[in-house]
């Protein structure tokens, strides 16, 4: 249970962080805690108590209790494509700097609301 | 204002997200799909590796294309961040001796793991992305570590390209040898020894080369510019 | 289940002073000890594979491509009353 609180917990600081800040590279790392949010609620989902990690180790092991595979396999390459989406990301942001000279999202044209 | 419209959106946000959480039960098994793959999956695909197992051979389609957003992320942060600049001769200071010395020892080694673990992934935990992350980290290494040297850009595109092809090459082959793409057309030998699973492991060394040259490759891209300009 | 407990704590107040900090840095360190500390809980979580990705990616190399994003633009945070 402590595990679902860390993830809303982490959820919650991300959007507040991206709906609140005014910093591009602020959001950007608030994007990034909003994933290992996500990430976090996803794997405790599949948690099964005393239950063991999805792999037959050894020949003779039977499986009587394991966590489930396919959350796993699910956030495996959702961390791999978070990363290279942030790259992206920073990159437009770096973009952005050199063209208005400043990273603030208030000053930047075309962006109020 | 802003702020408090801000702060009323994410209360109606966090009380949906309670209200469905208290709904799921902690600590119990929920999917049947996840114990089918538990009981059969090592002898349908002789791999004791189950993430493995969901990854490249139940779910590899879905692999696939998860590959290739990767591919297109890689190509679009080159895309901006390519200027028309002249490439100016680069003034960068040296790194000191302990962190050159460190790190031309600490190297090899950490790209030897990163193969072993993408190597044995189907066998122990690890496998292509874990193992792809592990040697672009070492390619960081390098650019802490020797600034002046850079990271060939024509290399990491044609490791790449080739991960890419030998993935989409194996799939075809399934198609062609049994019927649909991305049938696991060897044999399977036995489980627990490193030569089993049929295509699962070339295709997870394949995902290995790919995934480390890529990161490799953001990694030369983000950072190459900067010495450019400064 | 208190040494879980007190890491959940820990990571929760990282993610804050990473939105509190207004040096940029700061608050990235800040963010990469909560990666850092959802890699030790996927493992507890048995999930030793995403443990490990987690580790190598969320740890490492999203820290260093973020130094080398606010090492091209800028370190400092800015105030938010002149705006």
């Amino acid at each position: 249970m402590i595990y679902y609180l860390g993830a809303f917990g982490l959820i919650f600081i991300g959007l507040y962080i991206v709906l609140v800040k005014h910093n591009l590279i602020k959001v950007i790392i608030g994007l990034s805690i909003l994933n290992t949010g996500i990430n976090l609620f996803l794997i405790s989902i599949g948690f099964v108590k005393k239950g063991t990690a999805p792999i037959f180790s050894h020949p003779g092991l039977k499986a009587i209790r394991m966590v489930d595979p396919v959350p796993q396999a699910l956030v495996l390459t959702a961390i791999v494509i978070g990363v290279a989406v942030l790259a992206l990301a920073l990159s437009l942001a770096i973009r952005l700097y050199q063209h208005y000279g400043t990273l603030n999202l208030r000053k930047i044209r075309e962006q109020k609301w | 204002m802003r702020r408090i419209i801000s702060i009323l959106l994410l209360g109606i946000v966090a009380l949906g997200i309670i209200l469905t959480l208290v709904k799921i039960p902690f600590g119990v098994s929920k999917t049947k799909v996840g114990k089918y793959y538990i009981d059969k999956g090592v002898e349908e695909t002789g791999v004791t590796n189950i993430v493995t197992s969901v990854v490249v051979n139940y779910r590899g389609f879905d692999t696939l294309g998860e590959v290739t957003v990767l591919f297109i992320a890689a190509l679009g942060l080159g895309a901006v961040l390519s200027t028309r600049k002249k490439k100016v001769k680069r003034k960068v200071e040296p790194a000191s001796l302990i962190l050159y010395t460190g790190c031309r020892f600490l190297f090899p080694l950490i790209l030897l793991f990163g193969v072993y673990i993408f190597i044995h992934g189907h066998l122990t935990p690890g496998g292509g992305f874990q193992g792809g992350a592990i040697v672009a980290s070492a390619f960081l290494l390098i650019y802490l570590g020797s600034r002046e040297r850079r990271i060939g850009e024509r290399g990491t595109k044609a490791i790449e390209s080739l991960g890419g092809l030998i993935f989409v090459v194996v799939g075809l082959a399934g198609l062609v040898i049994s019927g649909y793409f991305l049938r696991n057309f060897l044999p399977k030998g036995i489980p627990n020894l490193l030569f089993s699973g049929g295509i699962i492991p070339i295709i997870y060394i394949a995902i290995g080369f790919k995934v480390g040259s890529e990161l490799a490759g953001i990694i030369d891209n983000l950072g190459g510019a900067v010495s450019r300009l400064s | 289940m208190i040494f879980v407990t007190l890491l959940v704590l820990v990571m929760l107040a990282s993610a804050i002073s990473a939105c509190v900090f207004r040096d940029l840095l700061n608050a990235l360190i800040a963010s990469c000890l909560v990666s850092l500390i959802a890699s030790i809980l996927f493992y507890f979580l048995q999930a030793p594979d995403v443990a490990m990705a987690e580790a190598a990616i969320g740890a490492a190399l999203t820290t260093a491509i973020f130094i080398i994003a606010i090492r091209r633009t800028k370190r400092y945070e800015e105030d938010e009353k002149n705006n």
